[in-house]
């Protein structure tokens, strides 16, 4: 017993008080600023992975972009990640950076069904499914509930039975064999719901994007709620994003 | 000899890998090879060939630090007696063979379904379909999990028969995580797209995954990486063994209900993946890894930093695993649940910690060691009792060491170069294996190329693709409530195996 006191004092306190504006340690990769320098286009759109970088005018998506920060090393002036993390939004095209655009990612609040805020403003759980997610998006959306990060106290949880959920929060590009399950998931959760894309792979399938094993039609039945971009996600996304999305609206 | 022995990462023409009919590849890679427990086979697999298939056996030798290799081409109407008749470990390979190529074997005493690939031979598979093994009885009583599981943890089946609370039989479904990644590695062209696929195999090994890819990569192109990365991969690999085998131990905290066991250990993985994040702005490090040069070249600073995370690691580390180590209410749930011996061990070819908690000495980092693993002289964590508790004290040794091993990595770092060359194409008709001592054990890529040179076939085995048949075995005769605390403490992967 006096072990263990001894050990909660010497860890402290370790949650991160202020969740809104905490700040990331280091260096990430998060919001994108893009000048406009004048570069090679073709050659900078043909360096990335996912196909992420788009032309006129010049863009980055970061519904498809992975955050592997090449196109910032080949061009330094013409792209910089930010350590910007609140990048989750509820309109797929605000994931859509053009070049000389420094604002803020943002939720549409014109777009949040106004039941959102009047089930779930002072509780959200959700069912998390992952539809051949790496396990990256997975352990991040752990460590959201972890002590330090703590969303709990928000009155946001991962529940186990989609029938005590208010959401499903999808992670992975949607393989095929997971389809099913997938929609069987959501079928089990009572209206009304939400629907959260966690991950880039989520969002477009990432390197994924139109690979043989995928089926990623589930998608096009559905609004989708919450768009968070990440390879994989930061938990300070995650957990602002949702606020945004549940939050009372002025 | 009908072998061919090479080293870890060493690019060989494929031509000189000797090719022999089934009778006598089967007498090799059965009998003469695996004569001593210290050979295994790293992996098994079939490459396309117009109207055939080239299977290929890769055994690795830990004695000689050597991987011998030999080849076998078949049709897939031709009916063959199997490996895993005499050898069990091959049993999950010849399955893949059977479900990719339709080969038919004769006597496989498993021949079921591995992931339901996209590619499959039989088109008519569907992953609904999987035959479970039955029994007819009035006392039992089956349990079905998944492919949803109550936390946030990937997709896979698992099918109990029980008495009463107790597990008589254990199968496992996996395929739900398939994402045709082998395929995808031939059809996308650019190697920064290759490294995002090494990077999306297991997004808990990325460090495992991307370093067996790049050394590949590396030695195909005829690349000698230079020091300094070589020792950012092994400090990479060893950071990533702290992080995953430290919140391993807090999930085996939660699974046995140790509430300030899970919240410790869970907080300390923390600044360990934030200090990959303030390395290379990715908390599990992707992007970090790069073929024939880095992007985040290792700075005094960085040291600096990393003493420091380390050193304030350390202290609670050991305060929290004394007390975790002699509670008897968490030793009560961990001692002599989901055992595996070190016959079973064997019997089934196990690998990484897997086989290391039964008493096999099995670590690529000691037999086949690769980048500054030579320097280390590693000694692999030994147990012997195969239980949960095995497994726990494993990580927590494993912690210890990499803490250790990368002090020791922290007092000379190798300078930067800025004279690299690039990298140049791979050269054509080759064959390389890659082999990397992962947090979960070994992990294998094998790569062949075409007469220019192009990448024409991408095989990856992930060390779960041995151990998951070892955890329904460990399970047997355990009461059902114990299975959350043997298959955490197993950890294996999903996406790994299905891939
Ligand atoms: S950081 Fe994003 S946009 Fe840039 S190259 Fe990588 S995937 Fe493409």
């Amino acid at each position: 017993m006096l072990n263990n006191l001894k050990i909660l004092f010497h860890q402290g306190k370790q949650y991160i008080p202020d969740i809104t504006r905490a700040q990331v340690p280091g260096i990430f990769r998060g919001r994108p600023v893009i000048s406009n320098e004048p570069v090679d286009e073709n050659e900078l759109m043909d360096l990335c992975p996912t196909n992420a970088i788009l032309s006129g005018p010049l863009a980055i998506d970061l519904g498809k972009c992975i955050f592997c920060g090449e196109c910032a090393f080949a061009f330094p002036g013409k792209i910089k990640f930010t350590t910007d993390y609140k990048i989750a939004t509820n309109e797929r095209r605000q994931l859509i950076i053009p070049e000389g655009q420094g604002q803020p990612i943002e939720l549409n609040p014109m777009l949040i069904r106004k039941e959102i805020h009047q089930y779930f403003g002072g509780s959200l759980k959700l069912r998390q499914v992952s539809a051949g997610g790496d396990n990256s998006c997975e352990l991040e959306l752990n460590a959201c509930s972890n002590v330090n990060f703590d969303m709990g106290r928000f009155g946001i949880d991962f529940v186990a039975s989609p029938r005590h959920a208010d959401g499903i929060v999808i992670t992975g590009p949607i393989t095929k064999n997971m389809a099913l399950p997938l929609q069987i998931c959501y079928d089990a959760i009572p209206q009304p719901k939400i629907i959260i894309l966690a991950g880039t792979d989520a969002i477009s399938g990432g390197i994924f994007e139109g690979g043989p094993a995928i089926d990623r039609s589930f998608l096009s039945k559905y609004i989708i709620d919450l768009y968070v971009p990440g390879n994989p996600i930061h938990p300070l996304t995650f957990i602002n994003g949702v606020l945004d999305l549940i939050k009372k609206r002025h | 000899m009908n072998y061919i022995s090479v080293r870890n990462n060493q690019t060989i023409p494929l031509s000189s890998i000797p090719e022999m009919d089934y009778p006598a590849f089967f007498e090799l890679n059965v009998f003469t090879l695996l004569k001593s427990n210290t050979s295994h086979c790293v992996n098994y697999f079939g490459s396309p060939q117009p109207g055939q298939i080239r299977l290929t056996c890769c055994i690795g030798d830990d004695d000689l630090g050597l991987i011998h290799l030999s080849s076998c081409v078949v049709t897939a109407q031709q009916v063959l007696p199997s490996f895993s008749k005499h050898h069990l470990a091959y049993e999950k390979f010849e399955r893949e063979l059977h479900e990719n190529f339709g080969i038919a074997y004769a006597d496989h005493p498993w021949l079921k379904p591995v992931r339901f690939p996209f590619n499959a031979f039989d088109k008519n598979s569907s992953i609904a379909g999987y035959p479970f093994f039955k029994i007819d009885s009035e006392e039992l009583h089956e349990v079905g999990v998944g492919p949803i599981h109550a936390g946030i943890i990937e997709p896979g089946h698992f099918r109990f028969i029980c008495n009463g609370e107790q597990i008589l039989h254990l199968e496992i479904q996996l395929g739900y995580q398939h994402r045709g990644i082998e395929a995808l590695f031939v059809e996308k062209k650019k190697l920064l797209q290759r490294i995002t696929l090494a990077e999306s195999i297991s997004g808990d090994a990325v460090a495992g995954h991307t370093v067996a890819f790049v050394n590949l990569w590396e030695s195909l192109c005829g690349f000698q990486a230079d020091k300094h990365l070589q020792w950012s991969r092994t400090l990479a690999l060893e950071l990533e063994r702290i992080a995953i085998c430290t919140g391993g131990l807090s999930g085996m905290c939660t699974d046995v209900a140790y509430q300030l066991g899970s919240a410790v250990f869970g907080r300390l993985r923390t600044p360990i993946i934030n200090f990959f994040q303030t390395w290379c702005g990715n908390r599990l490090a992707k992007g970090l890894i790069r073929a024939g040069k880095t992007n985040f070249p290792f700075t005094p600073a960085l040291k600096a930093g990393l003493n420091n995370v380390l050193n304030d690691f350390e202290k609670d580390f050991e305060e929290i695993c004394e007390e975790l180590f002699s509670l008897s209410s968490a030793l009560a749930r961990f001692e002599k649940t989901g055992v595996i011996t070190q016959q079973l061990a064997t019997t089934l070819g196990t690998v990484g910690m897997c086989a290391r908690m039964s008493g096999v000495s099995r670590d690529i980092r000691s037999s086949h060691p690769h980048d500054l693993y030579w320097a280390f002289d590693h000694q692999p964590i030994i147990k012997h009792h195969g239980d949960v508790y095995s497994r726990a004290q494993i990580r927590k040794e494993e912690i210890r060491k990499s803490i250790r091993y990368i002090r020791k990595l922290l007092e000379e770092i190798p300078a930067e170069r800025n004279d690299r060359s690039s990298l140049s194409s791979p050269g054509a008709g080759s064959f390389t294996i890659s082999l990397v001592e992962g947090w979960r054990g070994e992990i294998c890529h094998c790569a062949i190329t075409g007469d220019n040179g192009e990448l024409i076939y991408y095989k990856i085995k992930d060390p779960s693709f041995h151990n998951w048949l070892a955890l329904a075995m460990a399970v047997r005769n355990n009461e059902i409530s114990d299975f959350p605390i043997s298959n955490k403490s197993f950890d294996l992967s999903y996406c790994g195996h299905d891939l």
